[in-house]
């Protein structure tokens, strides 16, 4: 209620307002038409707040629709129209807020601000908006501001706090207000108050707020600081910086003469060539740079070129002035109780970032455990080296695809694929293994070239079908953005459901080994398939279905993977190498080694690239690295099997 | 060992006598030597095949006669390929750098060349600062002395580690992989100081050889890797027809016997291991320069499975089955994705080559794994006569060849 | 065995003269030089496509001098050494008057020498880092004048980004491209401190971390911009992680110089909608010229649906280019073409003349676009034609170099010491 009464008041001031500026809005635009047809950030501003100060009730209704690229210009004769898509072109209205009925499409050319013209355009409209009683546009109003904190914005801000009867958005406002009143608040108290209010909040918002306050700048001077600086500490030449730095300090503030460099001694010496000698070096001896030095210096003594700073009158230069990191923010108290309250936070923000690391870390090692989930089963129970495990799990992202194709509810089609996915690459895991790797039980190393063999034809056979380009494989609604705890802390939350879904799989195979009649098979087969088929197991079949299952699993795999990266006929070799150490770091037939595998290369690779994070690929690298020394002093891997179940 | 060398091995003669014949064919039908008919750009392809035959040679003692599956030895050759790269492109610059400073009015100091060459280098990748690996590689001696050394000591490092650790079988294919892999992401950093993934290019232009011409180079260049090869493969039939090769093959067929009969198993992997790095790495320097460029794509894993397939199609455990095999292969290969193969219309539908060669050839693999252990060189078993006793599916060595046969008679 | 071996030896020879194809005289031919497969497939099969259009096109007008053209399509296989064996047999085999061809800047680096040792004639149509001039190469691509720096000037000017982090896919392009922006923004007055600079390996997929700590960068309050040089598939991931960690182009723009419409058909642009991208050509662009270009490939690929992209538009033009350049020459002699082909002009599709300057480069528009929900661009700023400079004035090795082959007969020409720095290029 009481924000109606504010709108009234606004409208009733606007009214008053009205005879002071003849112009409406659309004369307005139509005397900047140029300006509005190509606007720049730099240069737009005055039109814009024009507009929004014309008091034409029509002017915020202009701005909104050119801020949403609604704004349409006739190509005939340059009017503007507020434009709306139509049956069949543009449905007009002019500028004084009346139909003008419609426009083919090619008669109108749309008006396209930019981003930064966009933002301008939200700042306008804040006045207009901050009362508004449509919550939407009070939301946009806050996070215009919140984007682009101006000082104007304060007092407007803080009046609006009390007539918000939204109690979330009482909340942003009145926090919105407190960021700027750090930033511009009118006293040194109020600042200071403002920035002690919020205690240990790690919000990025709140750093960026308090971090330029305590931005310093290096200066150079003789004697006492210069009046007015907020130094906020003194630097020792040769401990806080180098003496070049130091020197460079002085050059930039005129305290000191420039030092030669190589490019200006070649210049003065090439200047000064006379009758094949410089300063009476001669030319051929000049390829030496002691020689140049030497000419130099008689050109020097001669008078024929500038002095240049010798290394001694430079460390007497930098001995005569003294350096210091000052505060851009003139207030000292202001920056005091920033800077104490960024030490307090930043104890949290390294914690938190410690958290986050922590959780990217977790979700890696279960993409890596889905990927090498499969071939914990078929490489670690079986022994089978299977090269095509890769392209399993691309035929499961291609699966995934060609679903989406039919069934175009996300959800639903997620649903599908799963176990279509699985259901496609245990029957291509049971053709190989009839076809093929039954024959080469004997021959492992054999196994590897065969496999490699189908891997190639698979992924050649993906690109004839499917293109080279990537697929779109788009998850559900539900699993878009991510678990935000603050704004250090947060996690996609497509990344979570590929953490459940690895620990789904992972009780699935210790029910499938451990509490199956098939699991109990398995491992007798495994660990001695005479002894098992004579106790009447038939190990033809054993092998078959698990080597099945294990080329099911990675399947799935594929769709997990394809929808949070991408759908390629190469996504399966990008994984291969990786999980096959994963198996091979963890323990070769234990499921925990493989978990234990794939949580410690995902530890180790984000642990390098916190270290590094400039160079993801150094990161990749020495995880490798790692693991090779890795293998020298655990050849069986972290959890190693022993007696006779390790075979050998 | 009554009988010469020669008369042991007639493989050898034999094999050098079809070298030397091909070798001067191709010269006298090349476009610098001859009528013209093979054209420079197939004068190279050939002569960088016979480099793969090199390496598959290299492949073949260790796999075929020693029985470690070693997925990383394309790594070596392209190491190899590297070192020597390294002066071709500093060697090259320097030429050009000496000249463009030559017209400036004051000569220029060592320093200046040395800063010249740096941004020449390193320009495209965004620095200009010669890299401390780069100190060796004005010289051309002592980069040749790396194409041995830095792969040797890399294989002697990586063999001694993983042999000592008894790494064996597949897991010790999927560590070479891994170190394949690591070096390969390692070079592909720009920090590395081989220009990233850029590579080493230019490598056809010899220094101080501006003026003769490719189609001449090309020729010069079959020649020293036919004759690499010829000695390669001398060599390496010497060394496994002694009593080292009876070693190596034991440790093939079960290393644990050979351990207990006292012969140090790890000392002679790690040879046959080292030697094999070497031979790759020279075979790579002679390639490189006839391929113009090396990247770090070249040391992808896939390298060296290939290198592997070459082999096996080819007919491991017999030195001239890794070279038909590599020969066979990258030949057909380069055949069917030229583009120059006609379509083949099958009605519904028709195969376009480049498509669908890369499915022939995968399926290939299986075939010749499944059906024909022996590949291609088992051909000759059955020109001469030879069968391997049926066994009647008891668990065989990896090779039952025919020459372990003719061995026994001896 | 001999038998066998010379078995081999014969297929050897069989191989050789099926490379000898003799070339007819009434066709003039031309070589496609674009992968086939392999990684790069994905963007070079779409640049093969557009050059048959366009020989297709021509052959209907009647052809060039008289004759027909025929095109001859190699496939590199994405693999850097096969593209100089290949263009080496498109010049000395076949005999082509012209190719077309290359995408990565590094199978460009492998071909050059063939091309200057051959004096063949390439057109290379894609965006690229600079700091190179052939005389056998057009770039019909964008320099980093008319891509990268102006889309930086967007971000300071338009956006007041103060704070930049620049991401790329690590090989040659983004390294120099980077290398280029960081000393341009440090003329600009931001400080070394305020550049993020993070490399990744092609087709990288993990991007939650380096996501976050972006977003981490704006805790010091600066307004900051992303500036993407990533490569092919890896943007799907990056992009995808973008939308999921909430990244709005409001709060943190990113401008990609390597992302066009057909990189974002693998991607649902839902909540990507305000991203931004460099390029001299969108398919949006409104004029009949690209009206008929789009109408003309539709028919040719026989599928309304795919779109078109900028390194098409640069080989659209360097055909029209090339065929305007034979028929004032009057042949197709390659030092003849090079010479005619100085101040050729062709319409941009854009909008705008295109003209070839003496450095092997043209004037193009730039436009910047920001990403609609269809995959589509809609373009915010479309600057007037701006030269291509092949050698950069912001780093201080190339400011003093300068390119022009008919004046100065030298592509990398010191201006301070008035010597030629060296005539083939420096690969």
């Amino acid at each position: 209620m009481r924000s109606l009464y504010l709108a009234l008041a606004l409208c009733l001031s606007a009214l008053f307002a009205l005879p002071a500026s003849a112009e409406t809005a659309a004369e307005i635009v139509a005397r900047n038409a140029a300006a509005i047809e190509k606007p720049s950030r730099q240069t737009i501003g005055p039109v814009i707040a024009e507009l929004a100060a014309s008091g034409d009730a029509q002017a915020a209704a202009i701005l909104e629709a050119w801020g949403d690229k609604r704004l349409g210009q006739r190509k005939a004769d340059g009017a503007f129209f507020i434009i709306a898509k139509s049956a069949d072109g543009w449905a007009l209205t002019d500028l004084a807020g009346a139909d003008a009925g419609t426009a083919a499409k090619g008669d109108i050319a749309e008006l396209k601000p930019n981003a930064g013209v966009r933002g301008l355009i939200a700042t306008a409209l804040v006045q207009f908006t901050l009362s508004d009683p449509d919550r939407a546009k009070r939301v946009a109003a806050l996070e215009s501001i919140a984007k682009d904190p101006k000082p104007e914005a304060l007092e407007p801000l803080s009046a609006s706090v009390a007539g918000e009867d939204d109690p979330v958005l009482r909340a942003q406002k009145e926090r919105l207000v407190g960021l700027l009143t750090i930033r511009f608040g009118a006293t040194s108290q109020a600042r200071v108050a403002a920035i002690e209010s919020f205690g240990r909040d790690p919000a990025l918002d709140l750093r960026a707020a308090l971090n330029p306050l305590v931005a310093t700048t290096r200066i150079a001077f003789a004697g006492e600081p210069p009046a007015g600086a907020n130094i906020a500490r003194e630097l020792k030449p040769g401990r806080d910086l180098t003496e070049a730095e130091a020197y460079d300090l002085l050059v930039a503030a005129n305290l000191a003469p420039a030092r030669l460099t190589v490019d200006e001694a070649r210049h003065a010496l090439a200047a000064n060539l006379k009758d094949g000698a410089v300063g009476g070096v001669p030319l051929a001896d000049l390829s030496r740079q002691e020689a140049r030095d030497r000419a130099y210096n008689a050109l020097e003594a001669a008078g024929t070129v500038p002095p240049a700073a010798t290394d001694a009158e430079v460390a007497a230069a930098v001995a005569a002035h003294r350096f210091a990191e000052a505060y851009a923010e003139p207030d000292a108290a202001v920056t005091a109780a920033a800077a104490a309250a960024l030490g307090r936070i930043g104890t949290a923000v390294g914690a938190m970032q410690a958290a986050d690391l922590a959780l990217d870390a977790l979700s890696l090692a279960s993409i890596y455990f889905l990927a090498a989930i499969g071939l914990a089963i078929t490489f670690g129970v079986m022994r089978v080296i299977n090269m095509a495990h890769g392209e399993f799990i691309m035929m499961g992202a291609y699966t995934g695809y060609v679903v989406q194709l039919w069934i175009t509810n996300y959800t639903l089609s997620i649903i599908v694929a799963l176990p279509l996915a699985f259901a496609v690459t245990f029957a291509a895991g049971v053709a190989m293994e009839r076809l093929v790797i039954r024959h080469l039980y004997k021959r492992p190393l054999e196994t590897l070239l065969a496999t490699f063999g189908i891997s190639i034809a698979l992924q050649q056979l993906a690109k004839n079908i499917f293109g080279t380009q990537a697929r779109p494989l788009t998850a559900p609604a539900w699993l878009d953005g991510a678990w935000v705890v603050n704004d250090v802390i947060a996690i996609s939350y497509i990344r979570i459901a590929i953490f459940a879904l690895a620990l789904v799989f992972l009780a699935f195979f210790l029910w499938l080994m451990k509490r199956t009649r098939l699991g109990l098979e398995v491992r007798a087969v495994t660990q001695n398939p005479a002894m098992a088929a004579s106790m009447g197991i038939d190990p033809d079949r054993i092998n078959m279905l698990t080597f099945g299952i294990g080329s099911g699993i990675a399947g799935i795999a594929g769709v997990a993977i394809g929808l949070f990266a991408k759908v390629t006929s190469e996504l399966g070799s990008d994984y291969i190498v990786q999980s096959f150490m994963t198996v091979v770091v963890g323990g070769v037939g234990n499921i925990w080694g493989t978990l234990a595998g794939a949580a410690l290369i995902g530890l180790m690779q984000k642990g390098i690239e916190w270290f590094n994070p400039s160079n993801t690929l150094a990161a990749q690298t020495y995880m490798i690295l790692f693991i090779i020394l890795f293998i020298q002093f655990r050849p069986r891997g972290i959890i190693a099997l022993k007696g006779r179940a390790a075979g050998d | 060992m009554s009988r010469s060398f020669f008369a042991r091995n007639p493989s050898v003669l034999w094999f050098i006598l079809i070298l030397a014949v091909f070798t001067l064919a191709v010269t006298l039908l090349s476009d610098a030597y001859g009528v013209a008919f093979v054209s420079t750009s197939f004068v190279k392809t050939l002569g960088k095949t016979l480099c793969l035959c090199l390496v598959a040679l290299a492949m073949d003692l260790i796999w075929g006669y020693a029985g470690i599956l070693s997925l990383g030895h394309m790594a070596f050759f392209a190491l190899g390929g590297y070192m020597l790269g390294m002066w071709l492109m500093y060697a090259r610059t320097e030429e050009i750098v000496v000249a463009a400073l030559a017209e400036g009015v004051l000569p220029a100091t060592a320093e200046e060349i040395r800063q010249g060459i740096a941004t020449q280098i390193f320009g495209v990748v965004g620095a200009s600062e010669l890299p401390p690996i780069w100190v060796f590689a004005h010289g051309f001696w002592l980069q040749l002395a790396l194409v041995v050394a830095v792969p040797g000591v890399l294989a002697l490092v990586f063999g001694w580690l993983a042999f000592r650790a008894r790494v064996t079988g597949v897991y010790l294919s999927i560590l070479t992989q891994a170190m394949t892999l690591a070096l390969a992401l390692y070079l592909f950093q720009n920090d590395s100081g081989l220009r990233g993934n850029n590579g080493l290019s230019g490598l056809q232009n010899l220094p101080g050889l501006g003026d003769v011409s490719q189609d001449r180079l090309s020729v010069w260049f079959l020649w020293a890797s036919a004759a690499a090869l010829g000695l390669g493969y001398a060599l390496l039939a010497w060394v496994v027809s002694g009593k080292f090769g009876s070693v190596i093959r034991a440790i093939r067929d079960d290393e644990q016997r050979v351990r207990f009969l006292g012969y140090t198993v790890e000392g002679y992997k790690l040879f046959v291991f080292s030697l094999t790095a070497v031979i790759a790495a020279l075979a790579g320097a002679l390639y490189y320069p006839q391929a113009g460029i090396i990247n770090p794509a070249e040391l992808a894993p896939i390298a060296s499975i290939y290198l592997a397939v070459w082999v096996a199609i080819g007919g491991r455990g017999r030195l001239y089955g890794a070279v038909i095999g590599a020969a066979f292969v990258t030949l057909v290969s380069s055949w069917f994705t030229g583009g120059r193969v006609p379509d083949l219309p099958l009605g519904f539908y028709t195969v376009q080559w480049v498509d669908w060669w890369s499915v022939v050839l995968g399926l290939s693999f299986v075939a010749v794994t499944l059906f024909a252990p022996k590949g291609l060189a088992g051909l000759f078993d059955l020109w001469q006569g030879l069968r391997a006793p049926n066994r009647r599916g008891a668990p065989l060595g990896p090779d039952d060849g025919a020459l372990m046969e003719r061995e026994a008679r001896e | 065995m001999n038998g066998f071996k010379g078995m081999m030896l014969a297929g050897a020879m069989g191989l050789a003269s099926a490379g000898m194809a003799q070339a007819a005289d009434d066709t003039i031919k031309i070589g496609v030089l674009h992968s086939l497969s392999g990684t790069m497939a994905i963007s070079e099969t779409t640049l093969k496509d557009t050059v048959l259009m366009m020989i297709d096109e021509q052959n209907k007008k009647g052809g060039l001098l008289g004759k027909k053209l025929e095109a001859v399509v190699v496939d590199p296989a994405s693999d850097w050494p096969l593209f100089a064996e290949k263009a080496r047999e498109l010049l000395t085999v076949d005999k082509v008057a012209v190719m077309f061809g290359c995408w990565t800047s590094v199978s460009r680096k492998s071909v050059l020498p063939v091309v200057e040792e051959l004096n063949g004639l390439l057109f290379y149509p894609v965006q690229y880092e600079g700091e190179e001039s052939s005389k056998n190469v057009f770039y019909t691509g964008a320099a980093p004048n008319q891509q990268a720096i102006p889309a930086v000037d967007y971000y300071l000017n338009e956006l007041g980004v103060q704070k930049f982090a620049l991401l790329g896919t690590d090989y040659v392009y983004p390294r120099t491209t980077n290398n280029i922006l960081e000393s341009y923004l440090i003329s600009k007055g931001i400080p070394k401190e305020d550049i993020f600079v993070n490399y990744t390996p092609f087709g990288h997929s993990d991007w939650s971390k380096i996501v976050s700590d972006v977003v981490a960068l704006g805790a010091d309050g600066k307004k900051v911009g992303v500036i993407s040089t990533i490569n092919g598939d890896a943007n799907v991931g990056f992009y995808k992680e973008l939308a999921a960690a909430g990244v709005t182009a409001d709060k943190l723009p990113v401008v990609a110089f390597s992302v066009g419409e057909e990189e974002l058909s693998g991607l649902d642009t839902t909540n990507l909608v305000g991203h931004l991208a460099a390029w001299n050509y969108f398919e949006s662009a409104d004029t009949p010229e690209n009206a008929a270009f789009i109408k003309q490939w539709h028919a040719f690929i026989g599928d309304d649906k795919r779109v078109t992209n900028d390194p098409m538009e640069a080989t659209y033009i360097g055909f029209q280019m090339w065929v305007q350049a034979v028929e004032k020459a009057g042949t197709t002699d390659v030092d003849a073409v090079r010479d005619a082909m100085y101040g050729q002009e062709v319409k941009n599709l854009t909008g705008g003349i295109a003209k070839m300057l003496p450095n092997h480069h043209l004037t193009k528009p730039v436009l910047i676009g920001e990403i609609r929900a269809d995959g589509q661009f809609d373009i915010i700023s479309q600057t007037e034609p701006v030269a291509g400079d092949a050698w950069t004035d912001f780093l201080p090795e190339s400011a003093v170099l300068e390119s022009d082959w008919p004046g100065l007969g030298c592509g990398m020409y010191n201006t301070e010491t008035k010597t030629c720095v060296q005539l083939k290029s420096n690969y």
